[in-house]
C-alpha cells in the first residue's frame, strides 16, 4: 500500500464564480483517521466527494492510492474504487433493497456468487457493526437513524476496504448513540488497519476518533497535524472554532473518552 | 498498479512425518481469492480432515479470507492450527458468527397463492375505502372553504392549471392531428368504395366530439399529468414536507389535493375542446386531399351532422375525466411510502388505474346518453 492513500496538490474548485478552494495540498497517511473541519460551505464535503469521484476539481492534481483516480483501464478503474468505502451522511440505502440485499449488493457485484459464503459473509459485517442478526430482513425504512449509519458503515466495508470515507458521521445522531458509533469506528479502524477520513462538525467526534486534523478555511488548509498542534496554531478562525466554553468542554470528553 | 505487488495465496500440502500439513502463504483477502482460482480451491478440497494447518506464512487475512477458510474447516478449528497472534481476532470474528443466525424463508406454496389471492381482494377493498376517505376529506375542506372565501388556494389552482392545461396544448395538438388524418384516411378508403364520401363529416365528427376527443386527450392527460401529480406528492412524502405542512396545521386536502382536482376539472374541458378542434381540423385536410371535400362544404356539413347535444356531452366527459385522473393520482401519490420502490409502484398504480376508471366511466357514459344527440335513429 502507499504511504499516502490521498494526495492533493493544489486542489481548486469553483462553484459559478465563486471559489470554494484555492490550492488545497493535503497528504492522508495511512493508517491514520483525519478529520477534515471547517466552517458551514468550506467546502469540506466538496472535497470529501472529489476523493471518491463525484465531482472533479477545477485545477489541481488529485492521487488515490498513487494514482490519479481517473486513470488507466475501466479495469483498473473499477479495481481502484474497490479499495475505498464512503459512509454517506443519510446513509444512501438503497431503499428497495432490505438490509441484507443491502449489504450484498456491492460483494454480488464484485463476483462473489457462493449463496452460503454471502450470508456469513453480511452475517458477519452486521455483526461488526453490533446489530442482530434479525435486522437483515428489514427494510431501510423500518430503521432507526442509528441502525441506518450502521447498516450503511456495514456496506462501506464490505469489500474490506483499505480507506474508508465518512461524511459527518454522527449529524442526527443523539450525544449516546453518537458517542457508541465512534467507538464502533474506533475499533473497527484499530482492527482493521483502516485508512480514515472524516467530516465533522461535531467536536466529541472530532476529539475521540481523529489522530490528525485538518482544518479548511477560505480555501486553504490552514493547518493540518494533531489535534494538540493545531490548538496551539494562533489563528484567529481556530480560536473561534476550537477555544469556545463549549468547544473546550465537547474536547475535555471527547479526549477523556478517548 | 501498488496492488500487484501484494503477495499472491498459495497454498501447499505437506505430507511429512507427524502427519499432513497444510501451509498457506500470501494475502487471503476478498480482492484475491474473488473468485477463487482453480489452483486453491482444488488443493483446499484435497486436504484431508485431520491435516494440521499453519498459517504462519499468511502476510493479510481478511474476513472473506477467514470465512472462507472457517467454512472449509466445518465451522470449528483444526485440532492442530498455527495461528499468528496477529491473525487471531480475525479469525476470532468469524467464529463468533452463529451457524444457524439466519434460517431461509420457505419457499412458495399453494397455501400461498391463496393467501396472495385474498390479499389482493382485500387491497381492492382498501382502495375504494381510501378512496372515499380521500374524497370526504375535500369535500370538508371544501365545506370549510365556503365559511372563508379568502382561504381559497386560487394561485396554487391557477399554476396547476397552467401546467396541466396549457403547457399539454402542443403535445395534445400533436396527438390530435395524427389521429384525425389517420381515422380520415382510413374511412375514406372505405367511403369511397361505396360512393358515400360525405358522410365522413358524420364518421369523424360524431366520433371525435363524442367519443375518441375526451378519451384520447384524457389517456394522454392521465400519462402527462396523473404520473406527475403522483409523483410530486409521493416525493413531498418521501422529503417529509407533507408531514411538515400538516404540523403547520394547513390540511394536504386543501393545499395539496384541491387545487389540482379544481384545476384539472377546469382543464380537460378545455383540452377536449381544443384536442377535438384540432382532430376535426387533421380529417379536414386529409378528406380534402383525398376525397377533394373543401372546408367549406365539411364546415358547413359539420352542424348538420353533429347535433350540439354531442359537444355537451364530449366537453361533460371531459370535466369527469378530468376529475378522476386528479383524484386516483393524489390518491395513489398520498399512499406513497418513504422508499423508491413505493414510488415508482404508486406511479404506475396510478396511470393503470386512472386510465381503466376512465373507459369504465366513458361506458357508463355510452349507455346513459345513448338517447342524445344521435341524429339518424
Amino acid at each position: 500500500m502507499s504511504a499516502f492513500p490521498v494526495e492533493l496538490k493544489g486542489v481548486s474548485t469553483r462553484f459559478g464564480r465563486q471559489w470554494v478552494h484555492k490550492g488545497i495540498d493535503l497528504a492522508v497517511p495511512a493508517g491514520e483517521v483525519v478529520a477534515l473541519v471547517g466552517g458551514s460551505g468550506s467546502g469540506k464535503t466538496t472535497l470529501l466527494r472529489q476523493m471518491v469521484g463525484l465531482l472533479t476539481p477545477d485545477e489541481g492534481e488529485l492521487r488515490v492510492f498513487g494514482e490519479p483516480l481517473f486513470s488507466g483501464s475501466r479495469q483498473m478503474q473499477l479495481a481502484r474504487r474497490r479499495r475505498f468505502g464512503m459512509l454517506f451522511q443519510h446513509g444512501a440505502l438503497f431503499s428497495a433493497f432490505n438490509v441484507f440485499d443491502n449489504i450484498a449488493f456491492p460483494l454480488r457485484e464484485f463476483g462473489v456468487v457462493d449463496e452460503g459464503l454471502l450470508r456469513d459473509l453480511v452475517l458477519l459485517k452486521l455483526a461488526m457493526v453490533e446489530l442482530e442478526p434479525e435486522v437483515a430482513r428489514r427494510m431501510p425504512a423500518e430503521l432507526s437513524g442509528g441502525m441506518v449509519k450502521r447498516v450503511a458503515l456495514a456496506r462501506a466495508l464490505a469489500l474490506e476496504p483499505e480507506l474508508l470515507l465518512l461524511d459527518e458521521p454522527t449529524a442526527g445522531l443523539d450525544p449516546d448513540l453518537s458517542a457508541a458509533f465512534v467507538a464502533l469506528i474506533r475499533s473497527l479502524h484499530q482492527a482493521l488497519g483502516l485508512t480514515v477520513i472524516l467530516v465533522t462538525h461535531d467536536l466529541d467526534t472530532l476529539a475521540a476518533l481523529a489522530t490528525r486534523v485538518a482544518v479548511l478555511s477560505a480555501g486553504r488548509i490552514l493547518a493540518f497535524g494533531t489535534l494538540d498542534d493545531i490548538m496551539n496554531v494562533q489563528d484567529p478562525f481556530i480560536e473561534r472554532f476550537f477555544h469556545g466554553i463549549r468547544s473546550q468542554a465537547a474536547l475535555a470528553r471527547g479526549q477523556g473518552a478517548g | 498498479m501498488t496492488q500487484s505487488i501484494r503477495p499472491l495465496p498459495a497454498i501447499r500440502i505437506d505430507a511429512g512425518g507427524d502427519g499432513v500439513q497444510v501451509l498457506l502463504s500470501g494475502d487471503w483477502t476478498l480482492r484475491l481469492l474473488c473468485p477463487l482460482p482453480p489452483d486453491i480451491q482444488q488443493q483446499l478440497d484435497l486436504a484431508p480432515s485431520d491435516a494440521g494447518w499453519s498459517l504462519a506464512g499468511v502476510t493479510r487475512l481478511d474476513s472473506f479470507g477467514a470465512l472462507l477458510l472457517w467454512r472449509r474447516w466445518g465451522r470449528r478449528r483444526p485440532l492442530q492450527l498455527d495461528l499468528p497472534v496477529a491473525l487471531e481476532p480475525v479469525l476470532a470474528r468469524a467464529e463468533a458468527l452463529p451457524a444457524d443466525a439466519l434460517p431461509l424463508e420457505p419457499g412458495y406454496r399453494f397455501l400461498d397463492g391463496t393467501a396472495q389471492l385474498g390479499r389482493g381482494v382485500y387491497a381492492i377493498a382498501r382502495h375504494v375505502l381510501g378512496f372515499v376517505i380521500l374524497v370526504g376529506h375535500i369535500v370538508i375542506g371544501l365545506g370549510g372553504l365556503l365559511r372563508q372565501r379568502e382561504r381559497w388556494p386560487l394561485r396554487e389552482i391557477s399554476a396547476n392549471f397552467y401546467k396541466v392545461g396549457v403547457r399539454a396544448m402542443p403535445v395534445t395538438a400533436l396527438v390530435g392531428f395524427l389521429i384525425g388524418v389517420v381515422m380520415s384516411y382510413l374511412s375514406a378508403l372505405q367511403l369511397r368504395a361505396f360512393g358515400a364520401d360525405v358522410f365522413i363529416v358524420n364518421i369523424l365528427g360524431l366520433g371525435i366530439i363524442r367519443e375518441l376527443g375526451p378519451v384520447l386527450v384524457s389517456v394522454l392527460v392521465a400519462g402527462r399529468s396523473g404520473s406527475a401529480m403522483t409523483a410530486q406528492l409521493g416525493v413531498m412524502r418521501v422529503t417529509e414536507e407533507i408531514d411538515a405542512l400538516t404540523a403547520m396545521g394547513i390540511s394536504r386536502h386543501v393545499r395539496l389535493v384541491l387545487p389540482k382536482v379544481v384545476a384539472l376539472t377546469l382543464a380537460m374541458p378545455l383540452l377536449t375542446l381544443w384536442g377535438s378542434a384540432v382532430a376535426i381540423f387533421g380529417g379536414m385536410v386529409s378528406a380534402n386531399l383525398q376525397l377533394d371535400l373543401s372546408f367549406d362544404f365539411f364546415l358547413n356539413a359539420l352542424p348538420r351532422a353533429v347535433p350540439a347535444a354531442n359537444l355537451v356531452i364530449g366537453l361533460s366527459k371531459g370535466a369527469v375525466f378530468g376529475l378522476l385522473i386528479a383524484l386516483v393520482a393524489c390518491y395513489f401519490g398520498l399512499r406513497v411510502r418513504p422508499n423508491t420502490e413505493s414510488l415508482s409502484a404508486n406511479t404506475t398504480a396510478s396511470v393503470v388505474a386512472s386510465i381503466t376508471v376512465v373507459i369504465l366511466v366513458d361506458a357508463v357514459f355510452a349507455i346513459a346518453t345513448r338517447s342524445f344527440g344521435l341524429p339518424y335513429r
